[in-house]
């Protein structure tokens, strides 16, 4: 009976977690395809936001309140040099570029002894709470609803209807989609740390081509009207599998079916609706 | 000819400006002269280069040589979003509205260039940007009105009508208060109605000290509303002066008309 109770907390208290960390990661994926763009380096950003937060806490010994912000350094850098190259490329081939460097990152976790190889990292002392997590989940939602209400917002959609116009109306297209995948950097970087502290354990598997999938099929789930989408297609993606427990092996395959019933039959998303452009 | 006028600081001169395709010139060293107030036509056949010239001058299209000055300074390397902070707007040919955005929307991102809030600013909703945000949609709004969509402002623009969407084009493009402003065949798809309504438009956007260049094929249209024109056959600028003198110039009558009408004329 207390094994039981005591399973039930575990689940619980994981799928808490997930929910607060994919809505970020959704977030993070919402950032860039609000402008246009369909990069997918979000599970890489996510990734050297946990390995790097690790690094911090593990050998360096620093504080937690000191590490989070600090996580978002590794995934920007990254963004910051990576960004130049690839924005030149559009569409499909920008997504396959994107996906490519996560698949070096992994290499590079794998065969790094001081990054634990295949092993991962263990022992990483759980100092991000539920209430911590979904504070950050809470703000980045504030925040993105506020600029969206505001010029940078309307460049953004300007942006993903139809990227020549916007530029002939004065949009900077090139520094906005810098700016677009730095945020997105900030965000899953944050989410890499909190959740690498959230569960003691972190693995060169966590951050390769299966996770950078799922963090679209969020977005593409729910919809990018407004932020609101992707964090409701995150949720529901991370609780169906849940409520399905017993069929865990066919996580995948449901997922897939899932998101091609969702572009099938809700091309804007399970949330349609498109937030307003303006403030006030 | 045009040259022999008064020489007065032009708002924009292309000089030599070239765009070679692949087995073509599109754009074969023109030069184009455009002065500061009134309207001035762009002329020519289909595929003559009228488009590849406004996409050249609005930085869409990098030219293979030729240099292009406006309002004074050098832009030929300048990228499109810079020159339009400068004070140049423009509409497409094809039409480019933002559909899913509201026409007030549409018409605030012709003001995109004039917002300066900081990143910090918008999040913390100071009170400069609530005062910039409430400028812009006055703004805004003058430039739906101009056009005639004030009624219409929370509409989606992909459910205007094809010559509703030309306007509020022209609306998007106006809302910056541009020095210039290219309108790339402005009545195309207008029913006789809509195209008197436009010429008056643009007399009105000239009033508010605009300058327009416009392509344009319809020549009646054209004659009556310019104060100049130039024209184009197969990349080469073949005439430019006012517009009586175009109607009147052999060599446009034969691009224009083709061959046969132009002998049917000659021989009367
Ligand atoms: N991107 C392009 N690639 C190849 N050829 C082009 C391109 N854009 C325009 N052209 C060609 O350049 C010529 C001029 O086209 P355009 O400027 O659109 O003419 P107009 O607007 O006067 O009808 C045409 O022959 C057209 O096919
Ligand atoms: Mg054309």
């Amino acid at each position: 009976m207390e094994a039981w109770l005591d399973d039930l907390f575990w689940t619980y208290q994981n799928l808490v977690v997930s929910l607060g960390i994919n809505g970020l990661l959704a977030l993070s994926m919402y950032v860039v395809l609000a402008a246009g763009q369909l990069s997918l380096g979000q599970a890489a950003f996510m990734g050297l936001g946990a390995y790097s937060s690790v690094l911090m806490t593990l050998a360096w010994g620093w504080p937690f309140w000191l590490v989070l912000p600090a996580s978002c350094v590794a995934p920007v850098a990254f963004a910051l040099a990576v960004g130049g190259p690839t924005l030149r490329l559009s569409g499909v081939y920008l997504a396959i570029a994107t996906i490519g460097m996560g698949e070096v990152l992994r290499a590079i976790y794998l065969n790094v002894d001081a990054l634990g190889g295949a092993l991962g990292l263990s022992g990483i002392p759980e100092q991000a709470s539920p209430l911590l997590i979904y504070a950050v989940l809470a703000a980045a939602l504030a925040v993105l609803w506020l600029v969206g209400r505001s010029g940078l917002g309307r460049a953004m959609e300007a942006m993903r209807e139809d990227a020549t116009a916007a530029e002939a109306t004065g949009v900077d297209v090139r520094r906005m989609r810098l700016g677009v995948l730095v945020a997105s950097a900030v965000l899953a970087g944050l989410a890499g740390a909190l959740s690498a502290h959230a569960t003691d354990f972190i693995g060169p598997n966590d951050y390769g081509f299966e996770p950078a999938v799922t963090i679209l099929s969020f977005a593409l789930l729910g919809g990018v009207g407004s932020p609101f989408g992707p964090v409701l297609g995150a949720s529901v993606l991370t609780l169906l599998p849940e409520v399905f427990r017993d069929f865990a092996n066919l996580r995948l395959v449901f997922n897939g079916i899932v998101i091609v019933l969702a572009v099938l039959f809700l091309p804007r998303g399970l949330l349609a609706w498109r937030m307003p452009r303006r403030a006030a | 000819m045009a040259d022999a006028a008064p020489r007065r600081v032009s708002l924009l001169a292309t000089s030599g400006l070239t765009r070679r395709y692949a087995g073509l010139v599109a754009v074969d060293g023109v030069d184009l002269t455009v002065p500061e107030g009134g309207v001035h036509a762009l002329i020519g056949p289909n595929g003559a280069g009228k488009t590849t010239l406004f996409n050249l001058v609005s930085g869409l299209v990098a030219p293979s040589s030729g240099n292009i000055r406006f309002a004074g300074a050098d832009i030929t390397r300048l990228a499109a979003d810079r020159r339009a902070r400068l004070g140049m707007a423009r509409t497409f040919q094809n039409i480019r509205v933002f559909g899913a955005m509201t026409l007030l929307e549409n018409a605030l991102t012709g003001l995109h260039p004039r917002l300066t809030s900081s990143l910090v600013g918008i999040v913390a909703r100071l009170p400069a940007f609530r005062r910039e945000e409430r400028h812009a949609v006055a703004r805004a709004r003058e430039a739906l009105a101009l056009v005639g969509l004030a009624s219409r402002a929370e509409e989606r623009a992909a459910a205007l009508s094809y010559g509703d969407q030309r306007r509020l084009e022209i609306a998007r493009a106006m809302a910056g208060a541009p020095r210039l402003l290219l309108l790339d065949e402005p009545a195309a798809g207008m029913n006789p109605a809509e195209t008197v309504a436009l010429s008056a438009l643009i007399r009105t956007i000239v009033g508010t000290g605009t300058t327009v260049l416009l392509v344009e094929h319809d020549m009646h249209f054209v004659m009556n509303l310019s104060d100049s024109v130039t024209v184009l056959n197969f990349g080469r600028r073949i005439f430019s002066g006012p517009p009586a003198e175009a109607r009147a110039d052999p060599g446009v009558i034969e691009a224009y008309l083709g061959t046969k009408v132009a002998a049917r004329l000659a021989g009367r």
